[in-house]
């Protein structure tokens, strides 16, 4: 049976994150069929795309939760495929669980595995643990975790192109995005930065963290926070590092002072290499760093900025 | 106006995940408990609105009895009166989570006035199945926005601004309407030793609602791989810089 994947764009291309969903959603069926809202996009057939779908109306032009998934549904309908899947997004997420409460169907958010048997592995806790579940459903409905499944690609020709017209109720329009605010970024935002220097409880105060931002100043790094920090008020929630924060994924997470709460990890398991700084050699970050110093971190990050200083002007 | 607030009780779970010997559950004995990250956002709103407009603010949850300690924290942080889902401790799925709030939704409005707001946090810190909401608002014929970090309400709509890529996204819905908040659209306030006080003799009301049969079901919980990783120590105290900047080097990120 076939298998239906909404594919989301983001500057102009496909969303890595809906090739990753193409990767898992082979494993649930074939021919894969994808729906595109809007424009066309290229170059799904290397994902193992046969047909490309792409809804057409004009009132289509911003976001609407619920219209997206009035036509997720109606080409579900049409195709009767054996499981609708999206990638675990904001939207994916928003649209796919819009179609469940309008069909009354069980749904599975941020799965990472598919069994045989019709099962599925699905993280909780932002990926601190697993669930193994069943979808008590013969339609399928399910979003792909982030950065779980790898985007690989496959030997297939260039998908086949339709358009497809929705029938569309005005009542689908109600919540729209019908303005937005651009937002001046100032420095490096932390969500891209190559090094994050990140700090916790340990740091003390919000004036301790200044000696973190001159080690980052050096580094051309974000400067992060544990959740402990931003509910104490010492930075804004934006540096907030953490399931209920930002995912980071640099070259280098330096933690100092934060202990290493599994809602931190969650935020920074992405990182290549953690280093923690940290008084606690027996603290629960060393289980997940890859290197750590242990003692005061107001001795030891000064240390590593004038080290760093000392390197830099050689 | 007329507010509702969802929470739900989830353990403050530490450095570790440790499973039930029948890796159905977290081992809680040794863990505290708290109100789902997004939701404690949700209720210091949901007061900051009726602090603005005026009104009242009803918290409810759908836990086991000790989820009465969830409630006593609302209602310590401005919430008026609680309703209380009492479970046995078993999880529900969202589909049945959503099914019992919306009848509980139905109940209340069908004795006195509507809620013009019903508020929830995007997705719960422990399930995470970012699905109950919209479920809520679809079942009730609302209006429903996610994911949001800003809210403002004026002549009987409700603005929404929701965090994208390099900026914010608005919506604006008629009320009442249901929205999902994240954490960060505010600071909670700590509160005071006369409001917990207070919220002692606050009105909280209990049932005990049966749990039908599970749509999405769990069959075992699962700690994944790569937890207990050994960190190397490259040194001690301010001793330790030279070998840091040098694993700097290595890695190709010294500046």
């Amino acid at each position: 049976m076939s298998v239906l994947v909404l594919v989301e764009q983001a500057d102009g291309a496909t969303d890595e994150l809906s090739l990753q969903a193409l990767a898992l959603a082979r494993d649930l069926g074939s021919p894969v069929h994808a729906l595109s809202i809007g424009e066309a996009v290229t170059g799904l057939g290397a994902y193992g795309v046969e047909t490309l779908h792409v809804a057409q109306d004009d009132r289509l032009s911003t976001y609407a939760p619920a219209a997206w998934a009035a036509c997720l549904g109606q080409l579900a309908d049409r195709l009767q495929p054996s499981a609708v899947v999206a990638a675990g997004t904001n939207r994916g997420n928003e649209v796919l669980a819009h179609l469940a409460a309008r069909r009354d169907l069980p749904f599975a958010a941020n799965v990472i595995a598919v069994g045989s048997d019709g099962t599925v592995t699905r993280v909780r806790w932002g990926g601190s643990l697993l669930e193994e579940a069943r979808i008590d459903s013969d339609l399928r409905l399910l979003t792909v975790a982030p950065h779980m499944v790898e985007a690989a690609t496959v030997n297939g020709s260039e998908a086949a192109v339709e358009a497809f017209e929705p029938a569309l109720d005005e009542t689908e329009f109600v919540v729209r995005v019908v303005d937005h605010a651009e937002t001046p970024t100032a420095g490096i935002s932390l969500a891209e930065a190559k090094v994050v220097v990140s700090g916790g409880r340990g740091v003390g105060s919000a004036d301790g963290f200044g000696m973190l931002e001159e080690l980052a100043g050096l580094l051309n790094a974000a400067v992060g926070c544990s959740r402990v920090v931003t509910m104490a008020g010492w930075r804004p929630h934006t540096d907030q590092v953490g399931q209920t924060g930002t995912k980071v994924a640099p070259d280098l997470y330096i933690a100092c002072g934060i202990s290493g709460a599994t809602q931190h990890i969650a935020g920074c398991k992405g990182a290549k290499k953690i280093l923690a700084i940290n008084s606690d050699a027996e603290a629960p970050i060393l289980a997940s760093a890859d290197y750590a110093v242990i003692g005061d971190l107001a001795e030891i990050v000064p240390a590593i900025t004038a080290e760093l200083r000392k390197a830099q002007s050689q | 106006m007329r507010i509702l607030v969802c929470v739900k009780r989830v353990p403050l779970t530490g450095g570790k995940m440790v499973l039930t010997a029948d890796e159905q559950a977290l081992e809680t004995r040794h863990l505290g408990f708290t109100i789902s990250p997004h939701e404690e956002c949700g209720v210091e709103e949901a007061v900051r609105l009726v602090e603005e407009h005026g009104g009242e603010v009803t918290v409810l949850t759908l836990g086991p009895a000790e989820a009465e300690e969830q409630i006593r924290d609302s209602l310590a942080n401005g919430a008026d009166r609680g309703v209380h889902l009492v479970t046995d401790g078993e999880e529900w799925d969202p589909q049945a989570t959503a099914a019992v709030i919306v009848s509980t939704i139905q109940a209340e409005e069908a004795v006195g006035e509507g809620f013009d707001l019903i508020v929830f946090g995007n997705e719960s810190a422990d399930a995470g199945n970012y699905q109950v909401g919209i479920r809520v608002a679809y079942t009730l014929g609302r209006p429903v926005a996610t994911g949001l970090k800003g809210l403002s309400v004026a002549d009987g709509r409700v603005r929404c601004e929701q965090e994208v890529p390099g900026g914010r996204d608005i919506y604006d819905l008629p009320l009442p309407a249901v929205v999902s908040v994240l954490e960060g659209i505010n600071l909670p306030r700590y509160p005071s030793v006369p409001a917990k006080l207070r919220a002692r003799s606050k009105p909280v009301e209990s049932s005990s609602p049966e749990r039908p049969a599970a749509r999405l079901e769990r069959l075992r919980l699962m700690v994944p791989p790569g937890q207990g990783k050994q960190a190397e120590v490259l040194g001690s105290g301010a001793d330790a810089a030279p070998a840091v900047v040098e694993m700097m080097r290595d890695i190709g990120v010294a500046g």
